[in-house]
């Protein structure tokens, strides 16, 4: 399976904010170690899901030229469970954003329930570690995510 | 925004420290050392850098504060700070008491020179000039 914790973006403002949604299904083999009678998406894949719709944000909000990666997560609190066939929305709204990274306030929803509130920063990688070196291309920014941003952008436009 | 004295500038500082660092009060003294006994990690700098900007309204520049030397082989040599790199240090921090870091000056030993008064020094050094 890939390592996608988001299915589709339904808002993108450049440098401001993004939603997007996943939607949980019980084919999800991982679903079932946590718990094997009672299937919940664990804490963590949702702050993984909050972190790909901000770290894609955040990303785009340089037009891709930076390695962006999650590098603290400030606070996060949960205040329900999400069970397959829940769908999850993730919005994510950038508070502050420099050269070196970017801080994020994040939402999770799932239809009028809050799910969870989280806080994230990221930082831009070559522009904090100096002296250590990281490969040129940036392999955070694959095509797996930039094809999630080029799904919105020609939704409205293109019919089936 | 009025100007607001020593002690004001020195109780929003403890408490984004407090915030960001998750420690006591009591902990953040003014001369407790940001990295060394208040356990701050390299990405908590950029944390407070934002926060202090949020709080106090203006640009703090907490990454002009805290000069990358490592990258400048001018200033940095194998781990050792070199003279031109203390003489850059003693002008970004005017206010740090480099007695002790010039005995051994070596970039892990670098952080002992950031301690809270640093912080508290610095932003009122912007907030005069803004």
């Amino acid at each position: 399976m890939r390592w996608i914790w988001i299915d589709k973006f339904i808002e993108f403002t450049s440098q401001q904010s993004a939603t997007a949604i996943k939607n949980v299904s019980l084919a999800e083999e991982h679903l079932h170690d946590l718990y094997p009678a009672f299937p919940i998406v664990p804490h963590s894949l949702i702050v993984e899901g909050m972190a790909q719709t901000a770290g894609i944000l955040v990303g785009e909000a340089r037009n891709f030229a930076e390695k962006v990666i999650l590098a603290k997560i400030g606070r996060a609190t949960f205040h329900r469970l999400v069970r397959p066939g829940d769908t999850i929305t993730f919005t994510a709204k950038i508070d502050q954003l420099s050269e070196q990274g970017a801080s994020i306030t994040g939402t999770v929803t799932v239809g009028a329930d809050l799910v969870a509130d989280i806080e994230m920063m990221f930082s831009h990688i070559d522009q904090n570690l100096a002296g250590l070196e990281f490969p040129e291309h940036n392999f955070v920014f694959t095509e797996q995510f930039t094809e999630l941003l080029k799904t919105y952008r020609i939704d409205s436009k293109v019919k089936i | 925004m009025a100007t607001l004295t020593h002690d004001e500038i020195f109780k929003k500082v403890q408490d984004v420290l407090v915030d960001t660092l998750a420690v006591d009060a009591d902990e953040v003294t003014a001369n407790a050392v940001i990295k060394d006994d208040l356990g701050a990690e390299s990405i908590d700098f950029l944390d407070i850098g934002f926060r202090l900007d949020k709080v106090f309204g203006i640009k703090i520049g907490m990454d002009k504060m805290m000069p990358n030397l490592a990258s400048d082989a001018n200033f940095a040599q194998n781990g050792r700070i070199t003279p031109a790199g203390v003489e850059e240090l003693k002008k970004r921090l005017p206010y740090s008491d480099f007695t002790e870091f010039e005995k051994d000056p070596t970039i892990d030993n670098m952080s002992k020179l950031f301690t809270v008064n640093t912080i508290v020094r610095f932003v009122e050094g912007k907030m005069q000039a803004a």
